[in-house]
């Protein structure tokens, strides 16, 4: 019984540094990495007036209404 | 002198039952509960009282052979001689008893009871459900998170081609 705590970190210690390094890179490489790459890829082609003009049109904001009104 | 003469006035047998201030011929009334007790339990393998305390005149002539050397007891006294020490063995003191099964009947059957109950209350105590649940303020309620351009980039507006008015395929 001596040194049970150590023995078992001596084995799980490792193992569980291991396995949240490999979760983190995982995790990194599959949602943030493409997720990066989704908005650069939007904003590369964003034109902002003709969005707010779609905005205007379809009659969302109260400050500036369609152009027929 | 006062004392015994007010425990006689309690009766011959309260005195003999109860504890006697002076003199100490009385002795206290034994309860079973104060008695040693016998229970089957790995972390105290050796109770302090045999099992079978009155022994049948064939146990009481085995206790005898018991005297003797162990080598002449067959297999079978043998395992008489554990019964009358012994109520289970280890393997039958560890054994599941399947009580699980019926905890968990009894769960699922409350869980299946506690639906109807839901069901009936859904059916027979709450009102309607807001005007805003209806299927046209739905479809509004959508059309303007388009026109808002909600979560254009990955989320909900990203699924809706704007040219062509409908969703990507």
């Amino acid at each position: 019984m001596r040194g049970l705590l150590a023995k078992k970190l001596k084995f799980h210690l490792p193992i569980a540094f291991a396995l949240s390094i490999v979760v983190a890179a995982a995790f990194k490489y599959t949602v943030t990495e493409p997720r990066k790459q989704a908005y650069a890829d939007f904003y590369k082609q964003y034109d902002a007036m003709k969005e707010f003009n779609a905005m205007k049109e379809a009659g969302i904001f109260e400050s500036v209404r369609p152009s027929g009104e | 002198m006062l004392a015994t003469r007010a425990l006689s006035v309690l009766g011959k047998r309260a005195i003999s039952t109860s504890v006697c201030l002076r003199g100490g011929h009385g002795v206290a009334k034994v309860e079973p509960y104060t008695l040693p007790a016998y229970f089957d339990r790995t972390e105290n393998p050796l109770p302090d009282i045999r099992f079978v305390q009155e022994l049948s005149a064939e146990q009481k002539s085995l206790k005898e052979k018991e005297k003797g050397s162990w080598a002449s007891l067959s297999n079978d006294e043998k395992i008489a001689l554990y019964r009358i020490s012994f109520c289970k063995s280890y393997a039958e003191m560890h054994k599941g008893t399947g009580e699980w099964k019926s905890i968990v009947a009894g769960m699922l059957f409350f869980c299946g009871f506690t639906g109807f109950i839901v069901l009936w209350q859904r059916k027979f105590v709450y009102g309607d459900v807001p005007h805003t649940f209806a299927d046209e303020y739905k479809e509004k309620e959508l059309q303007r998170m388009l026109d808002m351009r909600i979560n254009p980039v990955e989320g909900f507006s990203s699924n809706w081609d704007y040219e062509n008015k409908q969703w990507k395929k």
